[in-house]
């Protein structure tokens, strides 16, 4: 065999193997730039969502839109705290907020109790309700002693978290 | 920890396949130009090995199709190929071997029917293994089986010294080094260990120097497999696997409690254990004059403990350049066990710079993948179990290479898929199997949650007796015990693993736990804490 056929093929073979390289790397390619990343201790962890952007997974079990006067919250935001980020959606059911894994939204939060609030719409209105818990839930600046109206875009402090109703 | 959410998961097995077909022609390729470049002529079965090699690679990817339809798509060809190329500078050295009528000429033969036993034994994994998370019943009988494994080259009559180290056992006609396979049993032993373990390990201790450490009482464990692995180095002499150990150990601590200082602390102890072993034993001191001092005339012609195998790698790579000798060009064959230890050595003198570069790359795609699939994965336990085999295989790499390439001292680990031996190619293509299992548990999207109102209630939350957590990720160390709380979570990243893990052993530190009394939903219906919490909601 010829020396030239003979560097044909040895560089041929390299090729190959970085054609595997680098097609498996397309692949991945999609695995990278198709998601977000979300690291919840950072301030500003909300990383820019992913330049493609399909139904997100999460998105799925959709939660029922149950009409609720015309401008409702539709959502509880967890605007601080170890959970920042979060978000629930709300239906016309009762939240459930505290570290006990029953709950409803689930803090990892030290400062909060197992079951320390609930959150529940009554009428046109969304109110919270302080379970007895030890650090208390305040509205604003106040505590709350006894079901309290949440208006839209108040925060409520739940240990170090804080929590906010969103349209 | 941060967490990953892919905005649409496709299963991928199209695009395996896809990878497959330049992954298998590296591996036949390798094997033609190899008998080209020494015989010059195209081997005689290469019909029947690449028909062979298509078959196995198939049946792996027909069975991850029927039981693992989610698995990574890019796992399979990049084990496939690293495999490929391992048979086919094996089959080349063998070639070499032969034509100086050497006894051990058959170690092609030999490596080919371990990779079909290998296969045969993922494939097994696969169909046998449905739930990672059952291997977490079984946390302490791995730890007494990898022990006993580590052990069994010590038990007079079984175990066998080859090469100054006592880690085979050879039964009959069958060696195996047990420490292979000893690895896979620790590391899950050390994820179920640590995932319940954790919030006592990652307690805040004292603060010195921007550093957490821990109690002093809470370095029990790490003490305890620091013992260990040093009785390894000392009874069996194998620097490597007592290297390996200690390693993964602390790599699964590290990502069980993100403390950084679980890395301090046992690379303290590592350097320490070093230090000893080098002053204290003559086979790990000589490891160290070998590498420090390897040109050096005096080291590089004692023998036994000499650099000259060292050398002459460094040698080969180095008349391998940028791009090769090619396939079958070179002298890969007079480096002492170019096809175990030596491995990267041959192929990057026949491959060249530019060859074991991609090679290295496919190790790293094939580690990244093990770590995604880490992220991605819901439970505690599969996080740890996954991290710490991509680890052992990172690990692994970097101490081969390192000590081939003069970086690190050089100790006898394998080259994971590449190197010839049984016991290593099984085991990792058990890894792989493992890997691959985890990984469609982390790539297959929740369940559907029927999310049906109903009038009064609204949403039901979850099914009792569902086994699988819902919420886009949060996790929760046990079957069966769906994690309850924010089950739609819009487009955001799951909870912490922590907190699912803590919330549920329930024995979290906790400044604040006051016994609530149970309330109402709603008004309508009123479910007991602890007892049907889900199925009150449900309702």
């Amino acid at each position: 065999m010829s020396e030239l056929t003979i560097t044909l093929l040895r560089l041929g073979y390299l090729a190959l193997l970085w054609f595997l390289v680098l097609s498996a790397i397309t692949v991945l390619r999609r695995d990278l730039y198709g998601t977000r990343i979300i690291d919840r201790r950072r301030p500003g962890g909300k990383a820019a969502p992913a330049a493609e952007a399909p139904v997100p997974v999460g998105e799925t079990p959709r939660a029922p839109r149950r009409p609720r006067g015309a401008g409702g919250p539709t959502r509880l935001v967890v605007t601080e705290g170890p959970l920042r980020g979060t978000t629930l959606p709300l239906g016309s059911s009762a939240v459930l907020v505290g570290r006990a894994p029953s709950c409803t939204l689930v803090l990892d939060d030290d400062y909060s109790s197992s079951r320390h609030a609930r959150i529940f719409p009554q009428g046109e209105q969304w109110f919270v309700e302080d379970l007895g818990s030890t650090n208390g839930t305040f509205v604003g600046e106040t505590r709350v002693e006894q079901p309290t109206p949440v208006p839209t875009g108040t925060a409520v402090r739940i240990g170090q978290s804080l929590l906010e109703l969103q349209r | 920890m941060a967490s990953v959410q892919p905005h649409r998961v496709r299963p991928g097995r199209g695009t395996e396949l896809l990878l497959l077909v330049p992954a298998l022609g590296i591996g036949i390729a390798g094997y033609v130009l190899a008998g080209l470049g020494v015989t010059g002529s195209v081997p005689p079965h290469v019909i029947a090995y690449a028909v062979g090699t298509t078959v196995l690679a198939l049946v792996v990817h027909v069975v991850l199709r029927l039981r693992a339809p989610y698995a990574d798509p890019v796992i399979l060809p990049v084990v496939v190929a690293l495999n490929g190329i391992g048979l086919a500078m094996i089959y080349r050295i063998s070639i070499a071997y032969a034509a100086r009528g050497r006894a051990d000429a058959d170690i092609a033969d030999r490596q080919l029917a371990w990779t079909a036993i290998s296969v045969a034994l993922a494939i097994a994994v696969l169909v046998l293994l449905r739930d990672h998370r059952t291997l977490r019943r079984y946390t302490y009988t791995a730890m007494v089986a990898g022990l006993v494994l580590v052990l069994l080259p010590l038990v007079p009559g079984l175990g066998q010294t080859i090469n100054g180290a006592r880690i085979w056992v050879r039964v009959g006609p069958v060696g195996m080094q047990p420490a292979e396979f000893a690895k896979i049993a620790l590391a899950v032993f050390f994820a179920g260990y640590l995932v319940t373990h954790r919030d006592t390990l990652a307690l805040a201790g004292k603060r010195v120097l921007g550093l957490q450490l821990p109690r002093a009482r809470d370095l029990g464990p790490i003490i305890l497999v620091w013992a260990a692995s040093l009785v390894v180095l000392v009874l069996q002499r194998d620097l490597g696997t007592s290297l390996l150990f200690f390693g993964l150990f602390v790599a699964v601590l590290y990502l069980a409690t993100e403390r950084t200082s679980w890395i301090v602390i046992g690379l303290v102890l590592f350097v320490g254990g070093a230090a000893a072993a080098a002053a204290t034993f003559g086979h790990v001191g000589a490891r160290f004059d070998v590498w420090l001092h390897a040109l050096d005339s005096d080291i590089y012609n004692r023998s036994p403990g000499g650099s000259g195998q060292l050398v002459a790698g460094l040698f080969g790579m180095a008349s391998g350049g940028l791009f090769g000798t090619g396939l079958g060009q070179g002298r890969p064959d007079l480096v002492p066990f170019s096809y175990s230890d030596f491995i990267v050595a041959a192929l990057g003198e026949e491959l060249g710079l530019t060859g074991l570069l991609a090679i290295l790359l496919l190790y790293t795609i094939l580690v990244s993948r093990g770590l995604r699939t880490a992220i991605g994965v819901r439970d505690g336990f599969g996080k740890l179990l996954a991290g710490g085999l991509s680890f052992v295989m990172a690990f692994q790499l970097f101490v081969v290479v390192g000590g081939v390439t003069r970086l690190i001292p050089l100790t006898g680990l394998t080259t994971p898929f590449l190197a010839y031996g049984g016991s290593s190619l099984v085991a990792n293509w058990v890894i792989a199997a493992l890997l691959l299992r985890i990984s469609d548990e982390a790539r297959r999207p929740v369940p559907a949650v029927r999310a049906v109102a109903t009038p009064d209630i609204g949403i039901p939350l979850s099914a009792p007796g569902r086994s699988r957590p819902v919420g886009g990720g949060r996790s929760t160390g046990r079957t069966g015990t769906p994690a309850v709380g924010t089950p739609v979570v819009v487009g955001e990243a799951p909870v912490r693993t922590s907190t699912a893990t803590r919330a549920d052993d329930g024995d979290g530190p906790a400044p604040d736990d006051s016994p609530t009394a149970h309330l109402g939903t709603d008004g309508t219906s009123t479910t007991e804490p602890g007892t049907d919490e889900r199925g009150g909601r449900t309702r």
